[in-house]
This record gives C-alpha cells, sequence and structure tokens, in this order.
C-alpha cells in the first residue's frame, strides 16, 4: 500500500517533468548561464578560469538549486493537491522522499550532465572532472534537502528573497566540502577528506532533512 | 513529584512567570553593571599590555564575551523554539523570539570588536579569519530568523516555523564552525591564530573571565526585560493582566454607566 501510494507520487512528478520538459530543465540553462557570467566578468585569461573554475561551478550548482526550490510544493499549494499529500494514511515524510527524489532526478542530474561542458569551458584539467562530479553527486542532495526544509517554512509566508536569506548560510559548509574536494586536486592533495566530509553531510541530512520537511509543511499548512 | 510537576506547570505559564522575571531582573542587572565596571577598570587600566600587540589586545574583554553569548544565545533560541514546538508551551515562544535579537546584537558585536582588532593586528578592516567568519555567518542565521517571524502573520505558525529553523541551525552551528576553520586551514595556511599565545596571565585571564560573566548576566537582564514585554503583548487581553494593572479609580469609573459612552450609544 505504501510502496503504491510512493510509486505513485514518484511517477506523478516525474511525468509532469516529461509532459512539461521546459519546466524543468529551466534551472540547469540557468547553470550553464551563471557558469557563463563568471568569465565575462572576470576575463578570459586561461590561467585565472582554470583556478577560478571549481569555485565558481560550485557557486552555479548552488543557486541553480536554490532557483529550482519554488517547483517542489508551490504548484501544489495552490491546487489543493498539498493538502490532500498531508491528509494521506502514509508518513509524510516517505511522500515528500520520493518526491525529492524525483525532483533531484529533474534538476540534480542533469546538472551533473552538463557540468562537464561547464568544466572544459573554464578550461579545467580532466583529472579534476571526476572529483567535481562526485562531490556535486554528494553536494546537490544535501543543497535540495537543506533548500526544501525551508521552502516549506516560507510557503505560506510574505517576501520573496526571505528564502535565500534563509538558506545560503545553511549552504555553506557544502560548498566549503565541495569546492574544496576539488581544489585539493588542484593543489595535488588527496581529496578523500573532503569527500567523506560531503557523504557524511549527505547521510545526516538524508535521515533527518525529509522528516524536517514534513514538519515544515504542517506548520505552513494547518 | 506533584509539587515538582505543578512548579513547573507554574514556571511555564506566562502569567506565573511575569512577576517571577520582575523580580529577578535586579538579580541579573545590578551584579552585571557593578562587574562590568570592575572587569573595564581592570581591563582597560589596570592588565599589563601585551608585549606583542600593546593596548590593541584590550579589545578581547568584550570581543570574547560577546562572540560566547553570540553562541550561547542562539542555544537559549534553539532550544526554547525546540520546547514550543515539541510542548506548545507558549512562554518557551517568547523566550525564543526575546533572545534572537539580543543574540544578534551581541553577534554583531563581536564582528566589529572583531573588525576594530583587525586594523591595527592587519592592517584591514576585514580578513576571512575562521572565527569571524563563522560568526558573520551566525549573523546570517540570527537575522533569518528574524525574518522568518516577521513574514508569517499568524503567531503560533510563526513561532513553531522559526523554532524548527532554530533547530536547523543549532545542528548546522556546529558543522559550519568546523567547516570554515577547515576551509581556513586549506587556503590560508599561514595565519597565526589569535589565541596562540600558550597561557594567558591571571591579570588578563580574570578580567576577561569576569566581563564574561557580566555579559551573561546582563543578556539574562535584558532577556527578562523582553520576555515581560512579549508577556505583556500576548496576554494583553486576558483578565489577571488587566486585574494587576487596573488602578482603584479606573475600575470604579470602567463601571459606572457614564464611563462606557460605547455600549450605551
Amino acid at each position: 500500500m505504501i510502496t503504491t501510494a510512493l510509486y505513485k507520487q514518484f511517477s506523478r512528478e516525474m511525468l509532469g517533468a516529461v509532459r512539461q520538459p521546459g519546466d524543468a530543465l529551466a534551472p540547469v540553462v540557468f547553470y550553464l548561464i551563471v557558469g557563463m557570467l563568471f568569465p565575462l566578468a572576470l576575463g578570459s585569461d586561461p590561467r585565472l578560469l582554470a583556478q577560478i573554475g571549481p569555485g565558481a561551478i560550485w557557486i552555479a550548482a548552488l543557486l541553480a538549486v536554490l532557483l529550482s526550490l519554488h517547483k517542489l510544493f508551490r504548484s501544489d499549494l495552490d491546487n489543493g493537491y498539498l493538502d490532500q499529500l498531508l491528509l494521506m494514511p502514509c508518513p509524510l515524510f516517505l511522500l515528500i522522499g520520493a518526491r525529492l527524489l524525483a525532483h533531484w532526478l529533474q534538476t540534480g542530474l542533469p546538472m551533473l550532465l552538463v557540468t562537464p561542458l561547464l568544466a572544459e569551458s573554464f578550461g579545467l584539467d580532466y583529472a579534476l572532472l571526476p572529483v567535481l562530479l562526485s562531490a556535486l553527486a554528494l553536494g546537490t542532495p544535501v543543497l535540495l534537502l537543506l533548500g526544501a526544509i525551508n521552502e516549506a517554512l516560507t510557503l505560506t509566508s510574505r517576501g520573496g528573497a526571505l528564502l535565500a536569506l534563509l538558506v545560503l548560510p545553511l549552504y555553506v559548509p557544502t560548498l566549503v566540502f565541495g569546492s574544496g574536494a576539488v581544489y585539493a586536486v588542484y593543489f595535488g592533495e588527496n581529496p578523500a577528506g573532503h569527500l567523506s566530509l560531503l557523504a557524511a553531510l549527505a547521510l545526516i541530512t538524508l535521515l533527518f532533512a525529509p522528516w524536517a520537511v514534513a514538519t515544515a509543511l504542517r506548520i505552513s499548512i494547518d | 513529584m506533584s509539587v515538582i510537576k505543578e512548579y513547573w506547570h507554574k514556571l511555564s505559564s506566562a502569567k506565573h512567570f511575569y512577576p517571577i522575571a520582575g523580580a529577578l531582573l535586579p538579580w541579573f542587572l545590578i551584579p552585571a553593571l557593578l562587574m562590568l565596571i570592575w572587569g573595564s577598570w581592570q581591563g582597560l587600566v589596570v592588565a599589563p599590555a601585551d608585549y606583542q600587540q600593546g593596548d590593541s589586545y584590550r579589545i578581547i574583554f568584550v570581543h570574547v564575551p560577546a562572540a560566547w553569548l553570540s553562541m550561547m544565545a542562539y542555544m537559549v533560541m534553539a532550544i526554547n523554539g525546540a520546547i514550543y514546538l515539541v510542548w506548545k508551551i507558549k512562554l518557551a515562544d517568547i523566550v525564543a523570539e526575546s533572545a534572537a535579537p539580543i543574540g544578534a546584537s551581541f553577534t554583531f558585536l563581536a564582528l566589529a570588536t572583531g573588525s576594530l582588532w583587525g586594523k591595527p593586528m592587519w592592517g584591514t578592516w576585514w580578513v576571512w579569519d575562521a572565527r569571524l567568519t563563522s560568526e558573520l555567518v551566525l549573523l546570517f542565521l540570527y537575522l533569518g530568523t528574524i525574518a522568518l517571524r516577521g513574514a508569517i502573520d499568524d503567531r503560533q505558525r510563526a513561532g513553531r516555523a522559526a523554532g524548527l529553523l532554530g533547530l536547523v541551525g543549532a545542528i548546522n552551528v556546529p558543522i559550519i564552525h568546523f567547516s570554515v576553520e577547515w576551509w581556513e586551514t586549506l587556503h590560508q595556511p599561514a595565519t597565526v591564530s589569535k589565541f596562540s599565545a600558550p597561557s594567558m596571565h591571571s591579570s588578563m585571564l580574570t578580567p576577561l573571565l569576569v566581563m564574561a560573566l557580566a555579559f551573561t548576566l546582563f543578556f539574562f537582564a535584558v532577556l527578562m526585560v523582553k520576555i515581560r514585554a512579549g508577556i505583556l503583548e500576548q496576554e494583553r487581553h486576558s483578565r489577571w493582566l488587566s486585574a494587576l494593572y487596573a488602578e482603584a479609580p479606573e475600575t470604579t469609573t470602567t463601571y459606572s454607566p457614564e464611563g462606557e459612552p460605547g455600549r450605551n450609544g
């Protein structure tokens, strides 16, 4: 019964993305555009670009995830679907988990797929690419989950910039460990420490965030 | 057992805590002011100048207690927010709401004094020192909870949302602090920590600890004032409050027929 509900929830989200591909791909395009802004702002010196590249890519990823958050619950809040979800005889955090997984597959995964393009445009060494991709694979779920908590909290509040104010300070550790892993390879060191910390962060967030999102939704929609 | 339970129940009710907070206030405020004066005198005048930093190190007597209090206030806020989230005790929400701006002020003070200290030490107002950076992130966390509270009109919902955010923040504060320290060791291996001195002479340590205690007591004094204000605001329609502040002549006019023209007309 629960697995059916979870599967339905997941497939509904995926189907929406298939039917409205432009909607789902907007954050990915945003990711590429922000990446493009850095060379335009800082000049096209290849050495400089290779050095700022990992950090710039991480900031672009962070902003793209932030931008994608509004798609999580808003439209379902407006059409009343979210109220029905809260009434379902199934643990809310599991439903949220299914929904977040679908959301990550629509935004996080495509971002990973286009990252080599961005890395190439910054002229990053190919040796950095595996670490960059694994760091992003571990980091983007954390960004998404932390963002989802705050998106759920601010769902029925006033103020547009509030979400960014709440979320960005919480993104600091992910950014530090994520870009740190890539820079470790850049400076010829072992990135294992950074990646382990990032993985620990991902596990903690995976454990607690769905519950926190569910609680936040119940607070916002009473 | 039931006596303790009843005691806690009373303590957690706004009606009973209101006079207690008023009675506690001078016990926090007066020692705080006395210790603040003594600690400042000892720290700024009596304590010897540092052999490396000269007189500029004296800002630690404000900077370090402010930084400690910025963390403690966050914990007070987060714990009370969690209590409200779980047990729905209104007083806890008032405490959490009151602690946030005080904590933010201490964080700002720690940042400002750190910046003032940086000028003679490093030659610039701001360096990306790990402690200063995590204080800056803490300030943003405070501003976030205050803004979230302000953005939700319903009092109960605002309190629960801020409580959950405080809880998420409380888990994140140590992680942020650790990550920023980790980040600094990677990017600026040559930076010397401000607190690298092996041990502090007692002529400096004693005023520092006294100042820290004074700041803590001052925090609780301000907290009591703000809690009382919060109770007044929340309970402004309650009967016990109007009974507490009703003056004898006013009550007589209220009950006289000509005292209530609105109801008659």
